[in-house]
Protein backbone atom coordinates (compact mmCIF):
# COMPACT_ATOMS: atom_id res chain seq x y z
CA UNK A 1 0.00 0.00 0.00
CA UNK A 2 2.83 2.57 0.63
CA UNK A 3 3.96 2.35 -2.95
CA UNK A 4 0.35 2.37 -3.86
CA UNK A 5 0.20 5.45 -2.15
CA UNK A 6 3.69 6.88 -3.50
CA UNK A 7 2.66 6.14 -6.84
CA UNK A 8 -1.05 7.99 -6.80
CA UNK A 9 -0.20 10.96 -5.11
CA UNK A 10 2.93 11.49 -7.37
CA UNK A 11 0.35 11.26 -10.32
CA UNK A 12 -2.22 13.68 -8.13
CA UNK A 13 0.52 16.02 -7.62
CA UNK A 14 1.18 16.21 -11.39
CA UNK A 15 -1.75 17.47 -12.46
CA UNK A 16 -3.53 19.14 -9.23
CA UNK A 17 -1.08 22.44 -8.14
CA UNK A 18 -2.64 22.83 -4.66
CA UNK A 19 -1.25 19.27 -3.55
CA UNK A 20 2.07 19.81 -0.88
CA UNK A 21 3.32 16.81 0.03
CA UNK A 22 4.59 16.39 3.56
CA UNK A 23 6.96 13.70 5.24
CA UNK A 24 8.09 13.54 8.57
CA UNK A 25 11.47 12.50 7.59
CA UNK A 26 11.12 8.64 6.12
CA UNK A 27 9.91 7.49 2.45
CA UNK A 28 13.61 8.77 1.27
CA UNK A 29 13.14 6.90 -1.97
CA UNK A 30 9.61 6.63 -1.93
CA UNK A 31 8.80 10.53 -3.44
CA UNK A 32 11.63 11.03 -6.08
CA UNK A 33 8.96 10.89 -8.24
CA UNK A 34 6.81 13.60 -6.41
CA UNK A 35 9.98 15.45 -6.16
CA UNK A 36 11.13 15.52 -9.74
CA UNK A 37 7.99 16.95 -11.17
CA UNK A 38 6.94 19.48 -7.74
CA UNK A 39 9.82 19.89 -5.95
CA UNK A 40 8.58 23.26 -4.60
CA UNK A 41 5.68 21.32 -3.13
CA UNK A 42 7.41 18.58 -1.03
CA UNK A 43 8.67 19.05 2.00
CA UNK A 44 10.94 17.22 4.48
CA UNK A 45 9.74 18.44 7.60
CA UNK A 46 12.08 16.59 9.79
CA UNK A 47 11.13 14.54 12.79
CA UNK A 48 9.16 17.24 14.53
CA UNK A 49 5.73 16.16 13.64
CA UNK A 50 3.70 18.52 15.97
CA UNK A 51 5.04 21.59 13.74
CA UNK A 52 4.48 19.66 10.76
CA UNK A 53 0.71 19.06 11.04
CA UNK A 54 0.64 22.92 12.29
CA UNK A 55 2.73 23.65 8.84
CA UNK A 56 -0.04 21.82 7.33
CA UNK A 57 -2.74 23.28 8.45
CA UNK A 58 -1.98 26.76 8.01
CA UNK A 59 -1.21 25.32 4.30
CA UNK A 60 -4.68 24.19 3.84
CA UNK A 61 -6.10 27.78 5.17
CA UNK A 62 -4.68 29.39 2.23
CA UNK A 63 -5.63 27.19 -0.26
CA UNK A 64 -3.50 24.38 -0.59
CA UNK A 65 -4.44 20.70 0.01
CA UNK A 66 -1.09 19.21 2.11
CA UNK A 67 -0.82 15.72 2.41
CA UNK A 68 1.11 14.77 5.55
CA UNK A 69 2.87 11.18 6.01
CA UNK A 70 4.86 9.52 8.33
CA UNK A 71 4.67 6.39 10.57
CA UNK A 72 1.21 5.96 11.96
CA UNK A 73 1.69 6.99 15.52
CA UNK A 74 4.08 9.93 14.78
CA UNK A 75 1.26 11.33 12.29
CA UNK A 76 -1.39 10.52 14.84
CA UNK A 77 -1.30 10.31 18.66
CA UNK A 78 2.50 12.31 18.75
CA UNK A 79 0.65 15.59 17.24
CA UNK A 80 -2.59 14.98 18.42
CA UNK A 81 -3.16 18.20 20.13
CA UNK A 82 -2.40 20.08 16.22
CA UNK A 83 -4.60 17.84 14.83
CA UNK A 84 -7.55 18.91 17.20
CA UNK A 85 -6.49 21.99 17.26
CA UNK A 86 -4.76 23.38 13.99
CA UNK A 87 -6.66 20.75 12.00
CA UNK A 88 -9.84 19.62 12.94
CA UNK A 89 -11.39 22.90 15.29
CA UNK A 90 -10.42 24.74 11.70
CA UNK A 91 -11.92 22.47 9.26
CA UNK A 92 -8.68 22.39 7.36
CA UNK A 93 -9.03 20.45 4.60
CA UNK A 94 -5.39 18.07 5.77
CA UNK A 95 -4.83 14.71 4.49
CA UNK A 96 -3.49 12.81 7.25
CA UNK A 97 -1.32 9.40 5.75
CA UNK A 98 -0.54 7.27 8.42
CA UNK A 99 1.93 4.19 7.12
CA UNK A 100 2.12 1.34 9.02
CA UNK A 101 -1.36 0.06 10.33
CA UNK A 102 -2.02 -2.14 13.49
CA UNK A 103 0.55 -4.75 13.76
CA UNK A 104 2.43 -3.83 10.23
CA UNK A 105 5.49 -2.88 11.89
CA UNK A 106 5.32 -5.80 14.56
CA UNK A 107 8.53 -6.62 15.04
CA UNK A 108 9.74 -2.50 15.74
CA UNK A 109 7.36 -3.16 19.19
CA UNK A 110 4.99 -1.15 20.30
CA UNK A 111 6.57 2.29 19.83
CA UNK A 112 5.53 1.68 16.02
CA UNK A 113 2.42 -0.37 17.07
CA UNK A 114 -0.71 1.46 15.74
CA UNK A 115 -3.92 -0.36 17.47
CA UNK A 116 -5.40 2.86 18.67
CA UNK A 117 -5.61 5.67 16.28
CA UNK A 118 -8.61 4.67 14.76
CA UNK A 119 -10.44 5.03 18.58
CA UNK A 120 -8.71 8.58 18.93
CA UNK A 121 -9.01 10.07 15.69
CA UNK A 122 -12.44 9.59 15.01
CA UNK A 123 -13.80 11.10 17.89
CA UNK A 124 -12.13 14.32 16.89
CA UNK A 125 -15.08 16.59 15.03
CA UNK A 126 -15.34 16.86 11.51
CA UNK A 127 -12.91 13.79 11.03
CA UNK A 128 -13.34 11.25 8.38
CA UNK A 129 -11.28 7.89 8.91
CA UNK A 130 -10.62 6.45 5.96
CA UNK A 131 -9.34 2.41 5.90
CA UNK A 132 -8.32 1.21 2.69
CA UNK A 133 -7.86 -2.62 2.75
CA UNK A 134 -5.36 -2.88 -0.56
CA UNK A 135 -3.99 -0.72 -2.97
CA UNK A 136 -7.03 -0.55 -4.79
CA UNK A 137 -8.94 1.07 -2.02
CA UNK A 138 -6.30 3.27 -1.81
CA UNK A 139 -5.90 4.88 -4.60
CA UNK A 140 -10.08 5.82 -4.27
CA UNK A 141 -9.74 6.83 -1.30
CA UNK A 142 -6.79 8.91 -1.97
CA UNK A 143 -8.77 10.65 -4.90
CA UNK A 144 -11.95 10.83 -2.74
CA UNK A 145 -10.13 12.98 0.05
CA UNK A 146 -8.42 15.26 -1.92
CA UNK A 147 -12.03 16.02 -3.12
CA UNK A 148 -13.46 16.13 0.50
CA UNK A 149 -13.12 19.87 1.78
CA UNK A 150 -12.07 18.64 5.05
CA UNK A 151 -10.10 16.84 7.19
CA UNK A 152 -9.26 13.36 6.19
CA UNK A 153 -7.17 10.29 8.43
CA UNK A 154 -5.98 7.54 6.23
CA UNK A 155 -4.77 4.81 7.61
CA UNK A 156 -2.40 2.42 5.51
CA UNK A 157 -0.51 -0.81 5.52
CA UNK A 158 3.26 -1.01 4.29
CA UNK A 159 4.36 -3.04 1.85
CA UNK A 160 3.10 -5.86 -0.40
CA UNK A 161 -0.44 -6.45 1.10
CA UNK A 162 -2.48 -9.20 -1.59
CA UNK A 163 -4.96 -6.47 -4.10
CA UNK A 164 -8.27 -7.56 -2.99
CA UNK A 165 -10.50 -5.75 -5.62
CA UNK A 166 -9.95 -7.25 -9.09
CA UNK A 167 -12.00 -4.70 -10.41
CA UNK A 168 -12.47 -1.44 -9.29
CA UNK A 169 -15.47 -1.16 -7.06
CA UNK A 170 -17.53 1.82 -6.79
CA UNK A 171 -15.95 4.11 -4.26
CA UNK A 172 -17.70 7.08 -1.92
CA UNK A 173 -16.66 8.07 1.37
CA UNK A 174 -19.34 6.85 3.87
CA UNK A 175 -19.81 3.93 1.78
CA UNK A 176 -19.16 0.44 2.19
CA UNK A 177 -17.83 -1.88 0.03
CA UNK A 178 -19.11 -5.95 -0.50
CA UNK A 179 -16.32 -7.46 -1.08
CA UNK A 180 -18.27 -11.70 -0.93
CA UNK A 181 -21.76 -11.99 -1.08
CA UNK A 182 -23.11 -14.82 1.30
CA UNK A 183 -26.27 -15.50 3.06
CA UNK A 184 -25.71 -17.15 6.49
CA UNK A 185 -23.21 -15.26 9.00
CA UNK A 186 -21.59 -11.61 8.31
CA UNK A 187 -17.81 -10.28 8.44
CA UNK A 188 -17.52 -6.71 8.91
CA UNK A 189 -13.59 -5.21 8.05
CA UNK A 190 -12.01 -2.27 7.36
CA UNK A 191 -8.25 -1.95 6.18
CA UNK A 192 -5.06 -4.23 6.34
CA UNK A 193 -6.63 -7.21 7.56
CA UNK A 194 -9.14 -7.77 5.08
CA UNK A 195 -6.62 -11.00 3.28
CA UNK A 196 -7.22 -12.77 6.83
CA UNK A 197 -10.97 -12.32 6.80
CA UNK A 198 -11.57 -13.70 3.39
CA UNK A 199 -9.46 -16.83 4.66
CA UNK A 200 -11.65 -17.24 7.21
CA UNK A 201 -14.64 -16.83 4.81
CA UNK A 202 -13.20 -19.39 3.02
CA UNK A 203 -13.06 -22.17 5.80
CA UNK A 204 -16.62 -20.87 6.44
CA UNK A 205 -17.84 -21.48 3.49
CA UNK A 206 -15.96 -25.11 3.58
CA UNK A 207 -18.01 -25.89 6.40
CA UNK A 208 -20.84 -25.14 3.99
CA UNK A 209 -21.69 -21.62 6.17
CA UNK A 210 -22.50 -19.23 3.65
CA UNK A 211 -20.25 -15.82 4.48
CA UNK A 212 -20.81 -12.24 3.30
CA UNK A 213 -17.47 -10.00 3.77
CA UNK A 214 -18.19 -6.20 3.93
CA UNK A 215 -15.66 -4.08 3.59
CA UNK A 216 -16.03 -0.99 5.84
CA UNK A 217 -12.86 1.30 4.48
CA UNK A 218 -14.84 4.53 5.99
CA UNK A 219 -14.72 4.56 9.49
CA UNK A 220 -16.32 7.74 9.78
CA UNK A 221 -18.81 8.29 8.74
CA UNK A 222 -20.41 5.04 9.40
CA UNK A 223 -22.34 3.91 6.56
CA UNK A 224 -25.74 3.15 9.15
CA UNK A 225 -28.10 1.97 6.09
CA UNK A 226 -26.01 -0.95 5.47
CA UNK A 227 -25.32 -1.79 9.09
CA UNK A 228 -28.92 -1.98 9.14
CA UNK A 229 -29.00 -3.99 6.31
CA UNK A 230 -26.35 -6.13 7.63
CA UNK A 231 -27.86 -6.65 11.10
CA UNK A 232 -31.06 -7.20 10.50
CA UNK A 233 -30.50 -10.21 7.88
CA UNK A 234 -27.51 -11.79 9.78
CA UNK A 235 -28.07 -13.53 13.22
CA UNK A 236 -24.24 -13.59 13.52
CA UNK A 237 -22.24 -10.50 12.30
CA UNK A 238 -18.21 -10.43 13.28
CA UNK A 239 -16.43 -7.18 12.88
CA UNK A 240 -12.55 -7.46 12.49
CA UNK A 241 -9.58 -4.90 12.51
CA UNK A 242 -6.22 -4.68 13.31
CA UNK A 243 -6.54 -2.54 16.01
CA UNK A 244 -7.88 -2.66 19.64
CA UNK A 245 -11.08 -3.94 20.22
CA UNK A 246 -11.97 -0.59 22.45
CA UNK A 247 -13.55 2.18 20.19
CA UNK A 248 -12.16 1.26 16.63
CA UNK A 249 -14.71 0.01 14.22
CA UNK A 250 -16.24 -2.45 16.39
CA UNK A 251 -16.56 0.42 19.12
CA UNK A 252 -18.11 2.44 16.55
CA UNK A 253 -20.77 -0.05 15.75
CA UNK A 254 -21.45 -0.83 19.04
CA UNK A 255 -22.14 2.53 19.63
CA UNK A 256 -24.98 2.46 16.73
CA UNK A 257 -26.35 -1.15 17.71
CA UNK A 258 -27.10 0.20 21.11
CA UNK A 259 -28.57 3.26 20.18
CA UNK A 260 -31.01 1.66 17.61
CA UNK A 261 -34.38 1.99 19.09
CA UNK A 262 -35.49 -1.44 18.40
CA UNK A 263 -32.13 -2.88 19.67
CA UNK A 264 -31.61 -5.34 22.19
CA UNK A 265 -29.12 -3.00 24.17
CA UNK A 266 -31.78 -0.32 25.24
CA UNK A 267 -29.38 2.38 26.13
CA UNK A 268 -29.74 6.05 25.55
CA UNK A 269 -26.66 8.24 25.29
CA UNK A 270 -26.22 11.81 26.82
CA UNK A 271 -23.27 13.90 26.02
CA UNK A 272 -22.18 16.15 23.87
CA UNK A 273 -22.23 15.88 20.22
CA UNK A 274 -19.65 15.37 17.71
CA UNK A 275 -18.69 19.25 17.25
CA UNK A 276 -16.89 21.89 18.74
CA UNK A 277 -18.68 24.59 20.29
CA UNK A 278 -17.93 27.79 18.58
CA UNK A 279 -20.45 29.98 20.17
CA UNK A 280 -18.66 30.85 23.92
CA UNK A 281 -20.79 30.66 27.40
CA UNK A 282 -20.97 29.23 30.57
CA UNK A 283 -20.83 25.58 31.49
CA UNK A 284 -24.29 25.60 31.95
CA UNK A 285 -24.76 27.24 28.69
CA UNK A 286 -23.16 24.43 27.37
CA UNK A 287 -24.57 21.83 28.94
CA UNK A 288 -28.37 23.36 27.61
CA UNK A 289 -26.13 23.49 24.14
CA UNK A 290 -26.31 19.53 24.28
CA UNK A 291 -29.31 18.63 26.45
CA UNK A 292 -27.45 17.92 29.48
CA UNK A 293 -29.84 19.10 31.83
CA UNK A 294 -31.84 17.12 33.99
CA UNK A 295 -35.19 18.11 32.52
CA UNK A 296 -33.63 16.75 29.16
CA UNK A 297 -32.68 13.70 30.30
CA UNK A 298 -35.88 12.79 32.32
CA UNK A 299 -37.78 13.71 30.00
CA UNK A 300 -36.04 11.47 27.40
CA UNK A 301 -36.12 8.89 29.58
CA UNK A 302 -40.09 8.97 30.27
CA UNK A 303 -40.74 9.22 26.56
CA UNK A 304 -38.60 6.12 25.78
CA UNK A 305 -40.58 4.59 29.18
CA UNK A 306 -43.69 5.56 28.34
CA UNK A 307 -45.47 3.32 25.82
CA UNK A 308 -46.75 5.30 22.81
CA UNK B 1 11.40 50.79 32.10
CA UNK B 2 14.84 52.03 29.94
CA UNK B 3 14.80 51.66 26.46
CA UNK B 4 16.52 48.98 25.29
CA UNK B 5 18.52 49.39 21.75
CA UNK B 6 18.13 46.64 19.53
CA UNK B 7 21.56 44.37 18.88
CA UNK B 8 21.16 45.57 15.33
CA UNK B 9 18.61 47.79 15.59
CA UNK B 10 19.04 50.86 14.10
CA UNK B 11 15.46 52.94 14.71
CA UNK B 12 13.91 54.66 11.07
CA UNK B 13 12.84 57.71 11.33
CA UNK B 14 9.06 57.82 12.31
CA UNK B 15 7.06 61.28 12.95
CA UNK B 16 5.92 62.65 16.09
CA UNK B 17 2.45 62.99 15.17
CA UNK B 18 2.20 59.30 14.03
CA UNK B 19 3.76 58.12 17.27
CA UNK B 20 1.16 60.37 19.37
CA UNK B 21 -2.02 58.73 17.46
CA UNK B 22 -1.06 55.59 18.08
CA UNK B 23 -0.05 56.08 22.04
CA UNK B 24 -3.13 57.67 22.38
CA UNK B 25 -4.86 54.23 20.80
CA UNK B 26 -2.57 52.05 23.39
CA UNK B 27 -4.14 53.97 26.19
CA UNK B 28 -7.94 53.75 24.64
CA UNK B 29 -7.39 50.33 24.10
CA UNK B 30 -5.75 49.86 27.36
CA UNK B 31 -8.83 51.85 28.97
CA UNK B 32 -11.53 49.35 27.25
CA UNK B 33 -9.58 45.84 28.02
CA UNK B 34 -9.42 47.09 32.10
CA UNK B 35 -13.51 47.71 31.51
CA UNK B 36 -14.89 44.95 29.72
CA UNK B 37 -12.67 42.34 32.61
CA UNK B 38 -14.43 44.02 35.09
CA UNK B 39 -17.61 43.63 33.17
CA UNK B 40 -17.49 40.21 32.28
CA UNK B 41 -14.57 38.70 34.56
CA UNK B 42 -12.51 37.96 32.02
CA UNK B 43 -8.85 37.05 33.44
CA UNK B 44 -5.54 37.31 31.75
CA UNK B 45 -5.64 41.26 32.26
CA UNK B 46 -1.62 41.70 32.80
CA UNK B 47 -0.90 39.56 29.55
CA UNK B 48 -3.17 41.68 27.64
CA UNK B 49 -2.07 45.08 28.66
CA UNK B 50 1.65 44.00 27.83
CA UNK B 51 0.93 43.77 24.37
CA UNK B 52 -1.21 46.16 23.62
CA UNK B 53 1.56 48.48 21.95
CA UNK B 54 2.70 45.51 20.25
CA UNK B 55 -1.07 44.67 18.89
CA UNK B 56 -1.22 48.69 17.97
CA UNK B 57 1.83 49.06 15.95
CA UNK B 58 0.77 45.61 14.03
CA UNK B 59 -2.28 46.62 13.23
CA UNK B 60 -2.25 50.75 12.78
CA UNK B 61 0.65 51.07 11.00
CA UNK B 62 2.85 47.97 9.83
CA UNK B 63 0.20 45.47 8.23
CA UNK B 64 -0.80 45.56 4.82
CA UNK B 65 -4.56 44.71 5.67
CA UNK B 66 -8.12 46.10 4.43
CA UNK B 67 -10.82 45.39 7.36
CA UNK B 68 -13.21 45.68 4.26
CA UNK B 69 -11.46 42.77 2.73
CA UNK B 70 -10.91 40.52 5.56
CA UNK B 71 -9.95 37.69 3.25
CA UNK B 72 -8.19 39.78 0.35
CA UNK B 73 -5.83 36.88 -0.78
CA UNK B 74 -2.81 38.73 -0.09
CA UNK B 75 -3.12 40.15 3.06
CA UNK B 76 -0.82 40.30 5.51
CA UNK B 77 -1.71 37.29 7.73
CA UNK B 78 -1.37 38.47 11.83
CA UNK B 79 -1.64 35.58 14.32
CA UNK B 80 -1.85 35.76 17.98
CA UNK B 81 -0.49 32.42 19.01
CA UNK B 82 -0.58 33.67 22.98
CA UNK B 83 -3.93 33.24 22.28
CA UNK B 84 -5.00 34.37 26.07
CA UNK B 85 -4.32 38.26 24.73
CA UNK B 86 -7.76 37.85 22.77
CA UNK B 87 -9.30 40.36 25.51
CA UNK B 88 -6.41 42.67 23.68
CA UNK B 89 -6.75 41.98 20.05
CA UNK B 90 -10.88 41.89 19.88
CA UNK B 91 -10.83 45.59 20.77
CA UNK B 92 -8.11 46.66 18.68
CA UNK B 93 -9.52 44.68 15.60
CA UNK B 94 -12.94 46.46 16.24
CA UNK B 95 -11.31 49.75 16.35
CA UNK B 96 -9.71 49.03 13.20
CA UNK B 97 -12.79 48.55 11.95
CA UNK B 98 -12.98 44.68 11.19
CA UNK B 99 -16.53 44.85 12.99
CA UNK B 100 -18.56 47.39 14.50
CA UNK B 101 -17.46 48.08 18.07
CA UNK B 102 -20.83 47.87 19.14
CA UNK B 103 -20.06 43.99 18.57
CA UNK B 104 -18.19 44.15 22.04
CA UNK B 105 -21.21 45.24 23.69
CA UNK B 106 -22.27 41.33 23.36
CA UNK B 107 -18.82 40.58 25.26
CA UNK B 108 -19.17 37.31 27.46
CA UNK B 109 -22.64 36.60 26.45
CA UNK B 110 -24.09 32.67 26.19
CA UNK B 111 -23.72 31.85 22.71
CA UNK B 112 -21.61 34.91 21.72
CA UNK B 113 -18.37 35.10 20.24
CA UNK B 114 -16.26 36.93 22.53
CA UNK B 115 -14.88 35.59 25.42
CA UNK B 116 -10.92 34.23 25.93
CA UNK B 117 -9.54 33.42 22.95
CA UNK B 118 -9.31 34.21 19.55
CA UNK B 119 -12.08 31.58 17.35
CA UNK B 120 -11.74 30.58 14.08
CA UNK B 121 -11.23 32.53 10.98
CA UNK B 122 -15.12 31.76 9.89
CA UNK B 123 -16.14 32.73 12.75
CA UNK B 124 -14.59 36.62 13.47
CA UNK B 125 -13.12 38.77 10.47
CA UNK B 126 -9.68 39.40 11.27
CA UNK B 127 -8.40 36.50 13.01
CA UNK B 128 -5.76 34.27 11.07
CA UNK B 129 -6.09 31.33 13.86
CA UNK B 130 -7.68 30.25 16.59
CA UNK B 131 -5.54 29.64 19.50
CA UNK B 132 -5.48 29.28 22.81
CA UNK B 133 -3.11 26.42 23.36
CA UNK B 134 0.17 27.85 23.79
CA UNK B 135 2.80 26.53 21.05
CA UNK B 136 0.51 26.07 17.99
CA UNK B 137 0.12 29.54 16.10
CA UNK B 138 3.78 29.57 14.70
CA UNK B 139 3.46 26.61 13.32
CA UNK B 140 0.08 27.57 11.41
CA UNK B 141 2.25 30.95 10.32
CA UNK B 142 4.76 28.68 8.62
CA UNK B 143 2.48 27.24 6.59
CA UNK B 144 0.88 30.23 5.50
CA UNK B 145 4.33 32.04 4.67
CA UNK B 146 5.27 28.33 2.83
CA UNK B 147 1.81 29.03 0.97
CA UNK B 148 2.66 32.39 -0.22
CA UNK B 149 5.67 31.32 -1.15
CA UNK B 150 4.31 28.32 -3.05
CA UNK B 151 2.00 30.15 -4.89
CA UNK B 152 4.04 33.19 -5.93
CA UNK B 153 2.54 35.89 -3.38
CA UNK B 154 3.98 38.63 -1.42
CA UNK B 155 2.07 38.88 1.67
CA UNK B 156 4.08 38.65 4.94
CA UNK B 157 3.22 36.37 8.47
CA UNK B 158 3.78 37.69 12.17
CA UNK B 159 2.70 35.86 14.86
CA UNK B 160 2.95 37.17 18.48
CA UNK B 161 4.15 34.89 21.08
CA UNK B 162 4.22 35.04 24.68
CA UNK B 163 7.36 34.22 26.73
CA UNK B 164 5.75 31.50 28.61
CA UNK B 165 4.68 30.24 25.43
CA UNK B 166 8.84 29.60 24.10
CA UNK B 167 8.34 26.67 27.03
CA UNK B 168 7.03 24.71 24.26
CA UNK B 169 8.67 22.54 22.47
CA UNK B 170 6.67 22.92 19.06
CA UNK B 171 7.49 26.42 19.32
CA UNK B 172 11.09 25.23 18.65
CA UNK B 173 10.36 22.79 16.29
CA UNK B 174 8.80 25.75 14.45
CA UNK B 175 12.08 28.08 14.73
CA UNK B 176 14.48 24.89 13.19
CA UNK B 177 12.04 24.24 10.21
CA UNK B 178 11.40 28.17 9.56
CA UNK B 179 15.24 29.03 9.53
CA UNK B 180 15.87 25.88 7.19
CA UNK B 181 13.01 27.35 4.67
CA UNK B 182 14.66 30.50 4.72
CA UNK B 183 11.45 32.26 5.62
CA UNK B 184 12.26 35.99 5.67
CA UNK B 185 8.81 36.98 5.20
CA UNK B 186 7.90 35.49 8.81
CA UNK B 187 8.45 37.05 12.19
CA UNK B 188 7.51 36.10 15.31
CA UNK B 189 7.46 39.29 18.04
CA UNK B 190 8.12 37.63 22.04
CA UNK B 191 5.62 39.54 24.64
CA UNK B 192 8.59 38.86 26.85
CA UNK B 193 6.59 40.25 29.94
CA UNK B 194 8.61 37.78 32.21
CA UNK B 195 5.74 36.25 33.70
CA UNK B 196 4.24 33.15 32.92
CA UNK B 197 1.12 31.86 34.60
CA UNK B 198 2.53 31.24 38.08
CA UNK B 199 5.24 32.07 38.20
CA UNK B 200 8.81 34.12 36.61
CA UNK B 201 9.76 32.83 33.31
CA UNK B 202 13.71 32.93 33.80
CA UNK B 203 12.86 30.48 36.92
CA UNK B 204 10.36 28.25 35.26
CA UNK B 205 12.13 27.33 32.37
CA UNK B 206 15.50 29.56 32.11
CA UNK B 207 14.26 31.54 29.15
CA UNK B 208 17.40 33.74 28.79
CA UNK B 209 19.47 34.64 26.70
CA UNK B 210 16.29 34.71 24.85
CA UNK B 211 17.22 36.95 21.67
CA UNK B 212 20.29 34.58 21.17
CA UNK B 213 18.40 31.35 21.44
CA UNK B 214 16.34 32.50 18.31
CA UNK B 215 19.58 33.72 17.10
CA UNK B 216 20.90 30.71 17.41
CA UNK B 217 18.07 28.89 15.80
CA UNK B 218 19.07 30.80 12.76
CA UNK B 219 16.71 33.38 12.82
CA UNK B 220 17.29 37.30 12.31
CA UNK B 221 17.07 38.58 16.00
CA UNK B 222 16.11 41.97 17.65
CA UNK B 223 15.45 43.33 20.90
CA UNK B 224 12.95 46.24 21.40
CA UNK B 225 11.22 48.16 24.14
CA UNK B 226 7.94 46.50 23.38
CA UNK B 227 6.38 49.72 24.95
CA UNK B 228 8.24 52.39 22.92
CA UNK B 229 6.21 52.82 19.29
CA UNK B 230 9.13 54.45 17.65
CA UNK B 231 10.97 51.32 18.62
CA UNK B 232 8.27 49.50 17.50
CA UNK B 233 7.09 50.75 13.92
CA UNK B 234 10.72 50.81 13.18
CA UNK B 235 11.56 47.07 13.74
CA UNK B 236 8.36 45.77 12.10
CA UNK B 237 9.15 47.86 8.92
CA UNK B 238 11.99 45.59 8.56
CA UNK B 239 10.20 42.08 7.54
CA UNK B 240 11.80 41.02 5.74
CA UNK B 241 15.03 42.63 6.68
CA UNK B 242 17.72 41.64 4.03
CA UNK B 243 19.02 38.48 5.79
CA UNK B 244 17.24 35.73 4.36
CA UNK B 245 16.09 34.40 7.59
CA UNK B 246 12.88 34.76 9.54
CA UNK B 247 12.59 37.77 11.99
CA UNK B 248 12.74 37.02 15.65
CA UNK B 249 11.75 40.21 17.73
CA UNK B 250 12.02 39.99 21.47
CA UNK B 251 9.91 42.86 23.10
CA UNK B 252 10.80 43.90 26.11
CA UNK B 253 7.30 44.45 27.91
CA UNK B 254 5.83 44.85 31.75
CA UNK B 255 3.15 42.63 32.79
CA UNK B 256 0.04 44.95 33.23
CA UNK B 257 2.13 47.97 31.69
CA UNK B 258 -0.03 51.75 31.88
CA UNK B 259 -1.68 51.12 34.95
CA UNK B 260 0.56 51.17 38.42
CA UNK B 261 -1.17 48.70 40.69
CA UNK B 262 -1.18 46.33 37.79
CA UNK B 263 2.86 46.81 36.58
CA UNK B 264 4.49 43.57 37.32
CA UNK B 265 2.57 42.14 39.82
CA UNK B 266 1.56 38.75 38.05
CA UNK B 267 -1.58 38.46 40.42
CA UNK B 268 -3.11 40.37 37.67
CA UNK B 269 -3.06 37.13 35.22
CA UNK B 270 -6.22 35.98 37.03
CA UNK B 271 -7.51 38.80 39.08
CA UNK B 272 -10.65 40.85 37.69
CA UNK B 273 -10.83 44.51 39.07
CA UNK B 274 -13.06 46.32 40.46
CA UNK B 275 -15.26 49.17 39.78
CA UNK B 276 -13.16 51.47 41.71
CA UNK B 277 -9.85 50.17 40.19
CA UNK B 278 -11.39 50.59 36.76
CA UNK B 279 -11.83 54.11 37.84
CA UNK B 280 -8.40 54.71 39.32
CA UNK B 281 -6.84 53.14 36.36
CA UNK B 282 -8.71 55.33 33.67
CA UNK B 283 -7.62 57.84 35.57
CA UNK B 284 -4.18 56.91 34.96
CA UNK B 285 -4.50 56.23 31.89
CA UNK B 286 -6.04 59.68 30.97
CA UNK B 287 -9.24 58.46 29.89
CA UNK B 288 -12.09 59.71 30.44
CA UNK B 289 -14.66 57.69 32.27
Amino acid sequence: MRNAFADEITRLGAVDPRVVLLSGDIGNKLFDGFKAHSKERFYNCGVAEANMMGVAAGLALNGLRPVVYTITPFTTTRCLEQIRVDVCYHEAPVIIVGTGAGMSYAELGPTHHSCEDIAILRVLPGMTVLCPCDAVELRLALHAALAHDGPVYMRIGKKGEPIIHKTEPEFRIGQAITVRAGDDVCLISTGNIMPVVLAAADLLEAQGVSTRVESFTTVKPLHRERLQELFSRYRVVGVVEEHSRLGGLGGSIAEWLVSQADGPGRMISFGTDDVFMHEVGTQDYARQRFGLTAENIARTMLERWRPH
Amino acid sequence: MTAIAGRKHVPVPVRDTVVDMLDDLARNVRARIIETSHRTGTPHLGSCLSCVDILVAAYFHTLRIDPAAPRDRDRDRFILSKGHGAPALFQVLAMRGFYPEAMLEHYGEDGGIFAEHPPTPKHLPGIEAATGSLGHGLSMGIGMALSARIQGQSYRVVALLSDGENNEGSVWEAAMFAAAQRLDRLAIIVDFNRWQATGRSEEVMAINPLAKKWRAFGWSEYEVDGHDMRQLLSVLSRIPDGSGRPIAIVAHTIKGRGVSFMEDDNNWHYRIPTAAEVAAAKRELGVAS
